[in-house]
């Protein structure tokens, strides 16, 4: 992109200015030793075309929705729309978070999150001796279809997009949303939505596992097949990299471990026999977003060039949209404080900011008051404001990708596409990401970076504003959201009605038929969707899957 | 009720407390244990041991959950040898044995090195004694096979498993005659990867290196995460016990075990002794430095050392 | 007497978020303590029977799944239950500041919320466990 000649010229004059300013910070050192990315990367005083000299423009960048998307995978972004503000939301009952629904909907919210409890995640019913304190705590209570139709009560699926997070169960959920639009007579090649189906990250980091790797991987590449067929506009996966952040990751790990994740479900998804092109368009992508803006909007734009050249270079994909990262964003939890709670709705924009100049398809601003509880209405209104005041009054919304092409951006898109490269191919060696995970090699590496992290907040190294420097004498806030504890008995009376009422020998017989799937190699999509519609639960469902499968062993490297 | 009682009477608290009395080093504690010493000897004791992530613990756990179906009371003993030089160390085995800690019939113990100047076998030998007066059928003993103090720890078990992973072919050459030697049942784990039927040949053909025995170790493939072939490998086992008392190796084992116990306790006192009394690191630091730069030999130095212990005792 | 203080850092609940809770067994173990480490998922019962077998000297329990009022408690029963009350008991996560009295009347000594630097929980378990 650049002339050799200017380059040298270049060069030169850099080298002068160096010796002679090394001289004067002698006398007058700089205010730290080194300086270093939000990530720990290393930071040069100024970039210049020597930094970049390399980059070629069509190849590296392209132009905005074309290969290699480094620019953004649509030609004029946000011109066309905003970003989906999509929040996650769900707590207590079906019914309490179909009321925050509606609210969010009235709102301004163009897309639905749902947020499941624990209990739900890991596939027990709310009666199950481990779910006792957790029925909807982190997110809504779904034992049965009976509380997915109260959850979605009015509101028209064929309208909404709705993203799940859920991954272990997502085929129950999944089955349960398609049975719940059968209902309004919505048939479910017009479903729009995501189901997070992630499972090696939650081995990684988020922890919501349950079965072993290998039925898992053949869960997700039968919703894989399932989808494709039948509910074609549902992004079946959002490959996660944000919990690997929330678990002390540096922004390269980022990429290169959720990139790694999404080659191990593309290869299980060839091996089941889909073909490549068939599947990656409806692969989606989860990221985070941290309070280094420039280095975040570099992550983001590495990822994507980095996939892009996976697909095209490794799976030979030949659609354009199965080399198209898109993604979901959400702020970063981690990066807020319990101390003075109200600074974090600056850090939210500053990450929100993030977020829209990486080119995110849709984002989720955190709450202020999410280091402490649940958040209330209040804040995530505030959240929600956020990300209304950087689309319609920041004015980085009227142009596409308007960081690229400065030396420092463009430097360190290549630097973290070089160091998430290289995590790939260590994992590559390792035999992939399920035997990586397998090993404790990705968690130990995250584990590393995060203790490291934590020993310079410690230090005063790293300032984080309030918590460890400008503290003050604060009262415990007031307010915070809580959650009916008699949720848990209300959900047990409501399964024992449900135990009663049902045909329960149509459940029992659609628990049979799935077994015997499980056991052998059909899909299992059609038999967990009759076990929903015959108002088995959850519980029973993940139940009998357990039986068959086991459960998933926990690697810890300390 | 004081400890000893506590602990004839199967409580648990008992001996957990004393455990951690011995492994402290605290005389009361060796005191109990030398007082009760003619109620341990009924346990069988099984040595697990293999190559870091070859999933001994995972092995533990279903062979221990094998042995719970036919009613039997295990303890556990999950030692790690590798504890960096802080003092402190993380445990991690229980993670693999999740089910089995509300198992009333399963006591588990995890046990740091605590430092480097050796001990960890001596403290293990004392749990396995507590555990056996407690009053369980069988100890596991559970340890990562790298280097002599593991050996240490395993070699004084009645069966010893040697448990290995298809993908370290190299290594298995790489790991010591002495290691292999102490093997009384091999299990190739993860059998269903590529390369676990090479490994398990290769295991075979170091065996027959051995001939003159009268017991040759059976060499059985498993996949514990599924526990698949647990049972076989815990008939393996048993077969060893049963070669063990019908041969009368078992009186032999233990009397072997019982001197090389001794020796090893005779070593680390004389060791203790010598190096507390020269001020212990610091002193030896010092004459490293000497040796080092040829001020002095290290012949001199122990030389110097015992002189000084010798005279030091005298006088007390 | 001198030797390590034992500590069992366990994740009672059902959430999976470890990276405090295996922070805090770095930090502890760099401090010189033996940590055993329990994995996610555990009930009251295994952390208290875990705690029993390990002779520790403090349960550290880190949740973020809401459900402390439930089962923070419920640890430092059943201990009290086996005569362990003795073990020293701390909790930490995302727990807000008015559910700490409760959880301190129950007998969970203290509660380190986010931020807490690590040093400070190592400083309190040193001043608070019960060496014999």
């Amino acid at each position: 992109m650049f002339d050799k000649n200017q380059i040298s010229i270049l060069k030169e004059a850099v080298d002068k200015e160096n010796a002679k300013t090394q001289e004067k910070l002698q006398k007058r050192p700089e205010r730290k030793a080194v300086f270093t990315t939000g990530s720990g990367a290393p930071v040069n005083r100024y970039y210049t075309p020597v930094d970049i000299e390399d980059l070629d423009y069509m190849d590296d960048l392209g132009l905005p929705g074309q290969f290699p998307y480094t620019r953004g995978v649509q030609p004029n972004m946000y011109r066309g729309q905003f970003w989906t503000m999509r929040m996650y939301a769900g707590f207590a009952t079906a019914e309490e978070s179909n009321k925050r629904y509606k609210f969010l909907v009235e709102q301004g919210s163009s897309g639905l999150s749902v947020a499941f409890d624990l209990p739900t995640q890991i596939g027990y019913d709310s009666d199950h001796p481990l779910s006792e304190g957790e029925v909807g705590k982190v997110g809504v209570a779904i034992d049965s279809l009976a509380d997915m139709e109260i959850l979605f009560d009015g509101i028209p699926l064929d309208k909404v997009s709705t993203s799940m997070t859920i991954n272990a169960p997502a085929s129950v959920l999944l089955a349960m949303y398609i049975a719940v639009a059968e209902k309004q007579g919505v048939s479910s090649d017009k479903l729009r939505g995501t189901i997070q189906n992630d499972i090696l990250k939650e081995y990684i980091a988020r922890g919501t596992y349950i079965f072993p790797t290998e039925p898992s991987m053949r869960l997700i590449t039968d919703i894989f097949a399932y989808c494709s067929k039948d509910v074609p506009q549902w992004n079946t996966i959002s490959i996660s990299g944000y919990h690997i952040r929330e678990a002390g990751s540096t922004a390269a790990q980022e990429v290169g471990f959720t990139l790694a994740d999404g080659i191990a479900y593309v290869e299980a998804a060839i091996k089941a026999g889909l073909d490549v092109d068939a599947i990656a368009p409806r692969l989606s992508f989860f990221f985070n977003a941290h309070n280094d803006l420039l280095e975040e909007v570099a992550k983001f734009r590495a990822a994507r060039r980095l996939w892009a050249r996976i697909m095209k270079d490794r799976f030979g994909a030949k659609d354009p949209k199965s080399m198209q990262l898109k993604f979901h964003t959400q702020t970063g939890g981690s990066t807020l404080t319990a101390q003075q709670p109200e600074n974090n709705i600056v850090r939210v924009a500053i990450q929100t900011l993030a977020a829209v100049l990486g080119g995110t398809q849709s984002l989720h601003t955190n709450s202020k008051d999410e280091a402490l509880a649940l958040p209330n209405e209040d804040s995530v209104r505030v959240a929600l404001r956020t990300q209304q005041i950087v689309a319609h009054e920041s004015g980085v919304t009227e142009v596409v990708d308007p960081l690229a092409g400065s030396y420092y951006i463009e430097a360190k898109t290549k630097e973290i596409e070089d160091a998430a490269y290289n995590y790939i191919k260590k994992i590559d060696e390792i035999g992939g990401a399920t035997k990586a995970i397998d090993l404790g090699y990705i968690q130990q590496e995250i584990m590393d970076a995060s203790y490291d992290y934590q020993k310079k907040v410690e230090s005063g190294e790293i300032i984080v504003v309030g918590m460890n420097k400008y503290q003050i004498e604060e009262e415990a806030p007031k307010g915070l959201l809580r959650v009916d504890p008699s949720v848990g008995e209300m959900q047990k009376a409501k399964l024992a009605e449900l135990r009663a009422k049902r045909d329960n020998a149509k459940v029992s017989n659609a628990l049979e038929a799935l077994r015997t799937a499980c056991q052998g190699t059909d899909n299992v999509m059609p038999l967990i969707l009759e076990a929903v519609r015959a108002y088995a639960t959850l519980g029973e469902i993940c139940g009998v899957m357990r039986e068959v499968f086991g459960e998933y062993q926990q690697t810890v490297n300390l | 009720m004081d400890i000893a009682e506590r602990l004839l009477k199967h409580d648990k608290r008992a001996a957990a407390r004393l455990i951690s009395m011995v492994e402290n080093k605290d005389p009361e504690g060796l005191k109990i244990l030398q007082n009760l010493y003619s109620h341990s000897g009924k346990a069988y004791v099984v040595g697990i041991t293999g190559p870091p992530g070859a999933g001994k613990s995972t092995l533990t756990d279903k062979l221990a959950k094998a042995l719970r179906k036919e009613g039997k009371e295990i303890a556990i003993i999950a030692v790690d040898p590798t504890s960096p030089f802080t003092g402190g160390a993380i445990l991690g085995d229980r993670v693999r044995m999740n089910d089995l800690s509300t198992d009333k019939g399963v006591f588990i113990r995890s046990m740091g090195a605590r430092g480097h100047l050796g001990g960890i076998s001596e403290a293990t030998s004392a749990a396995v004694k507590i555990l056996d007066i407690y009053g369980v059928d069988y100890i596991f003993i559970e340890t990562v096979g790298v280097g002599q103090s593991e050996i240490d720890i395993v070699k004084n078990c009645d069966t010893t498993l040697m448990v290995m992973v298809p993908g370290l072919g190299d290594d298995i050459q790489a790991i010591k005659a002495g290691v292999m030697e102490i093997g009384d049942v091999f299990a190739v784990n993860k059998a269903d990867r590529d390369g676990a039927s090479r490994t398990a040949r290769e295991i075979e053909m170091m065996l027959d290196f051995n001939k003159n025995v009268a017991w040759r170790p059976p060499v059985k493939m498993v996949v514990a995460v599924e526990n698949q072939g647990v049972d076989q490998l815990l008939e393996s086992i048993m077969a060893h016990k049963d070669h063990l008392m019908s041969t009368g190796g078992f009186e032999l084992k233990r009397q072997l075990n019982a001197k090389s116990e001794v020796v090893e306790m005779i070593k680390e006192r004389i060791e203790h002794a010598i190096l507390d009394n020269s001020h212990n690191e610091v002193a030896l630091e010092q004459y490293a430095k000497q040796i080092v730069s040829r001020e002095l030999d290290p012949f001199t130095v122990v030389e110097n050392l015992f002189d000084n212990y010798k005279s030091a005792v005298s006088i007390k | 007497m001198d030797r390590p203080i034992r500590v069992l850092v366990a994740k009672p609940g059902l959430d999976g978020h470890d990276r405090g809770a295996k922070v805090i067994a770095r930090a502890l173990r760099d401090a010189g303590m033996e940590v055993i480490y329990t994995g996610l998922r555990q009930t009251a019962e295994q952390i208290v029977n875990a705690a029993i077998q390990e002779d520790v000297d403090c349960v550290a329990m880190s949740i973020l799944s809401g459900a402390h009022n439930t089962l923070l408690p419920k640890v430092v029963e059943l201990l009290r239950e086996e005569q362990a009350e003795d073990i020293l008991v701390i909790g930490g996560g995302v727990i807000p500041g008015e559910d700490i009295p409760y959880l301190k009347e129950k007998g969970i000594k203290e509660i380190f919320t986010p931020g807490t630097p690590t040093q400070v929980t190592i400083d309190f378990i040193k001043a608070n466990v019960n060496i014999k």
